[in-house]
């Protein structure tokens, strides 16, 4: 098996997932200039309350596709509400206040999402249902998978349907002045109220199909799991430029591959048995013996890329790939 | 609190807090062992306090300083190693390296706008936790999930701290002993903090927290005093950290998850950002919160529904998060409001 | 009176495809209020921000007192002795008045975290002068009276007499003020005119920005006008009022 290609694979995948969720994140920012924690349990929710519905129909006479769809229209909306919910209860009263004050709420209600999930759902980490057919297809010696691809052409056309909004409608003009300067677009008969909550409601439906495609992907749901995933879309948000679009989507699947490929390779890359002279050495020769390994660093350090990439972003380009240097207002 | 302003107050408090744990000893030697760990969190809620409430800087991973100063405790001595270093080597040792992680973590993203730094905070927490996770291959460093265990007690001298000594007819047991240590850290940390505020280097972080542009035109170097900032709020998580793993005597990466790094925050926010006093009452309600769910809501669920609906830490969690929005809606300034106006009026009326 | 403290040699800025300051070069003397007015637009507070180290600038450079002046950083130019105040008055709201004239003294005082853990004796004697010193100063500026009041909950005027005493903790040898009569009344105005004054007879050299004309004229040694970035006249006040050009850069824009 050709592991680069795997890898490739795996990561596109998980990089479309990564960059619908931090759609999310760089909306909300571009707009308001405020990270909502809270959108990783949003993503969660999503995906807890598609494994509901699709556990409650699965097993019953719809066709698996239907049952899926039933569960993504039962997320989508839910996610919609808690999103608008959001910002309507929580940040909107904080927009004048100092800066401080909506992060802190948002963290908060970060954790009351989590456990209202903790509560309904369980401590347990949880089977998604794999309803749907996957047929495997064998790619220049990688295996690549029904679900994968649904996947990916999902966010892709996603993201597409999302840049028409934003830069061919009405709504999206409105959006994009808002986020220039809210001032000058309520000057101009914007409602930057309804734009406000269109971006955390248009975010949170994204975030909900984002959280349905993870769960079919990795089978398995859990209330702690928007916490990694919102942490490494936000990274991804930040790598490809904060507020920016095209960024969150550059980002996240940049992203998905850097730690796809970080991850397939460094088990091998820091076996230090397989480097020159130090496997024979006399400190190592013991554990190297008969094929041993010394590995420092091994998958399980998978979660610590994205974050990695974030800080190393921060330090040298703190505008993103696509972003523009964003000086601080005198 | 007006009532410490008089010698008799001072006085009084001075002897509620010397009799303090013989009284929760009647309950139950539990109950002066989690009046120890409510002051640890006082301690942490005051050096978080420094960081959030002086400087203005969101640490979402303030626990992961904490986790540094006790896993250095516990790999310095416990059999783990075959270290045992007495304490009062380990627990300044524990503060440096703390303090030199909060100064990398820092230096890259002090300079960037508030909010990364507050998602960095919040990554770097988990990422100390996925360390001390992993930390047991190929090298056995932190043992895993499993953590440390057997780590030695505080010894002054002949004292053993987790042994009981009958001292003039009074039995004083371990965690006895535990909290007159702490007492007079906590004593120490609040006197530290007091003259930090009142000093040029504590003016300096209140007025990047007021406004970081000001503070530049004004001379202030805002990048190395927010360094410095978060590098002492980190020395003293250290602290806190190395006499944690002495007093619980065990650690595992499992307690210094996220959730207690947002308990610390929400003693700070709750209390009242920038205010030693408001913070120290934040950290002690907080704190006991836990105990007083324990024996309130389990008790009351059963009579109610025969089983527990709802767990009191799942209830705690929500409680905090509930606070933490509640708190900055209505009152942003917290329970106990920093009243910097006030303090200079009473200093001025002594002169 | 007519050693240069201050010389800015063709420094340009540009935002964009703007040229917001096209080879701006001015002279300031030891000792003399100079004021630099202009249209609105015209460029006097981004060249006031790149003087002060706020904006990075894109050509040019600066001398002070001789020495060229580092602009990296807003701190370094308060240490080589430049202070500056806000068009839109930026004080520390939740301190009170006295605490922020403190932290002006921050830049020529050296107490550091130990120091201040230990209060050791030097420490203490050094927070005493501070503590002092900003007590003069409010009483210099007139806000004595105001000293224990939180900044916010101070007029606007006195908040602005406040930012003065503030920039003037810092010990600069060059104060500039960034339209300090913005939003002032008559009587505000006139008060902040005596101080100004003052100032001058202390010693001290001010640049000045400001909108108000008549304040301009009436007070200071010499006057620059920008205009769209150049600037278009550098004189004492009468030669520049009679100024063909200014003339027809005050006329020009108003009826527009």
């Amino acid at each position: 098996m050709d592991i680069f290609l795997q890898q490739i694979i795996n990561g596109l995948t998980t990089g479309s997932v990564y960059a619908v969720v931090a759609l999310g994140y760089t909306m909300v920012y571009g707009i308001i200039q405020l990270i909502n924690f809270a959108h990783g349990e949003v993503v969660m929710i999503g995906a807890m309350v598609a494994f509901t519905v699709i556990t409650s129909l699965a097993g019953g006479t719809l066709p698996a596709p239907v049952i899926l769809l039933a569960g993504v229209l039962a997320a989508v909306p839910t996610c919609m509400v808690i999103g608008y919910t959001l910002e309507r209860a929580a940040y909107r009263p904080l927009r004048h206040a100092p800066r401080l004050a909506p992060l802190i709420t948002a963290i908060g209600m970060s954790i009351i999402l989590q456990h209202l999930a903790l509560l309904v759902w369980g401590r347990n980490p949880m089977a998604f249902p794999q309803i749907m057919e996957n047929p495997v297809i064998l790619v220049g010696g990688a295996v690549i998978t029904g679900v994968q691809i649904g996947i990916i052409l999902l966010s892709f056309t996603m993201m597409a349907a999302l840049t028409w909004f934003v830069y061919r409608t009405r709504f999206g003009i409105a959006i994009r002045a808002t986020a220039e300067n809210v001032r000058v677009a309520e000057l101009m008969g914007v409602n930057a109220n309804r734009v406000i909550a269109a971006t955390f409601v248009i975010g949170a439906g994204l975030g909900a199909v984002a959280g349905v495609m993870f769960g079919t992907y990795y089978g398995i749901v859990h209330y702690t799991m928007g916490f990694t995933l919102g942490l490494k879309a936000f990274s991804a948000a930040v790598l490809g430029g904060i507020g920016n679009i095209a960024g969150a989507m550059v980002g996240g699947i940049l992203l998905g591959l850097v730690e796809a490929l970080a991850t397939g390779y460094i088990g091998d890359l820091t076996n230090l048995c397989r480097w020159p002279g130090l496997g024979t050495s006399s400190m190592l020769a013991e554990r190297c013996v008969d094929g041993g390994n010394f590995v420092v660093f091994g998958s399980n350090y998978q979660d610590v890329f994205a974050f990695l990439m974030l800080i190393l972003v921060l330090v040298f380009r703190p505008s993103g790939l696509l972003g523009e240097r964003v000086s601080e207002r005198a | 609190m007006s009532f410490l302003k008089g010698r008799t107050g001072l006085i009084i408090l001075g002897i509620a807090l010397l009799i303090l744990p013989f009284m929760l000893g009647m309950a139950g030697t539990a109950w002066v062992r989690i009046m120890n760990f409510a002051v640890l969190y006082v301690l942490l809620a005051l050096g978080l306090n420094i960081v959030v409430g002086y400087a203005g800087l969101l640490d979402l991973g303030y626990i992961a300083f904490f986790a540094v100063g006790a896993y250095v405790y516990a790999l310095l001595a416990s059999p783990h190693f075959g270290l045992h270093l007495p304490f009062w080597i380990i627990l300044p040792i524990g503060a440096f390296v703390a303090c030199i992680a909060g100064m990398v973590l820092g230096a890259p993203t002090l300079r960037l706008r508030g909010d990364y730094l507050a998602i960095v905070t919040l990554g770097f927490g988990e990422i100390v936790r996925i360390f001390m996770n992993n930390l047991s291959n190929p090298i056995n460093i932190t043992n895993g999930p499993k953590g440390v265990n057997l780590i030695d007690p505080f010894h002054i001298g002949p004292i053993n701290f987790a042994k009981t000594d009958t001292i003039a007819g009074l039995d004083v047991s371990g965690p006895i002993k535990y909290y007159y240590f702490l007492l007079l850290v906590l004593i120490g940390v609040i006197i530290i903090n007091r003259r930090l505020q009142d000093s040029r280097i504590g003016r300096a972080w209140v007025a990047i927290r007021e406004d970081e542009m000001a503070a530049k035109a004004a001379g202030i170097n805002t990048r190395n005093i927010k360094l410095l900032a978060f590098a002492m709020g980190a020395s003293f998580g250290g602290i806190s950290g190395g006499m944690f793993a002495a007093i619980q005597g065990f650690v595992s990466p499992e307690s210094f998850i996220l959730n207690e790094s947002i308990m610390v925050l929400a003693m700070v926010v709750l209390g009242g950002m920038g205010n030693i006093w408001g913070v120290v009452a934040g950290a002690i309600v907080l704190a006991f919160v836990p105990e007083i769910l324990r024996y309130t809501v389990e008790p009351a669920q059963m009579a109610l529904f025969g089983h527990t609906l709802i767990e009191p830490e799942v209830l705690r969690m929500l409680i905090f998060g509930s606070a933490l929005v509640l708190t900055m809606r209505f009152r942003p300034a917290g329970f106990w409001p920093e009243t910097r106006h006030k303090r200079e009026l009473v200093e001025a009326a002594e002169k | 009176m007519t050693s240069a403290l201050l010389e800015a040699r063709g420094v340009g800025k540009r935002f964009g495809g703007v040229q917001a300051l096209k080879d701006v070069s001015i002279t300031i003397h030891q000792g003399e209020v100079y004021g630099l007015i202009g249209p609105n637009g015209a460029g006097k507070t981004t060249f006031f921000n790149v003087l002060t180290g706020l904006y990075p600038r894109d050509g040019g450079e600066v001398l002070f007192a001789g020495a060229p002046l580092n602009l990296a950083s807003p701190h370094e130019v308060a240490k080589a002795g430049i202070a500056r105040t806000f068009q839109n008055i930026r004080l520390f709201g939740n301190m009170t008045a006295l605490e922020n004239v403190m932290v002006g003294r921050h830049v020529r005082t050296h107490a550091g975290v130990f120091g201040a853990m230990l209060r050791l004796r030097s420490e203490r004697a050094e927070e005493e002068a501070i503590r002092r010193r900003s007590e003069e100063l409010l009483h210099y500026v007139g806000v004595a009276d105001r000293a224990n009041d939180l900044a916010r909950h101070l007029s606007y005027g006195d908040q602005r007499r406040l930012e003065i005493a503030r920039a003037l903790a810092t010990e600069p040898r060059l104060l500039a003020l960034d339209e300090p009569a913005a939003g002032m009344n008559a009587t505000e105005t006139a008060a902040l005119r005596v101080l100004i004054d003052g100032l001058r007879t202390d010693g001290l050299t001010v640049l000045l920005i400001e909108h108000d004309v008549k304040l301009v004229m009436g007070l200071c040694d010499r006057v620059a006008v920008l205009e769209y970035g150049e600037k278009i006249a550098e004189d004492v006040p009468a030669v520049v009022r009679a100024d063909p050009k200014v003339i027809e850069a005050y006329i020009g824009t108003s009826a527009h």
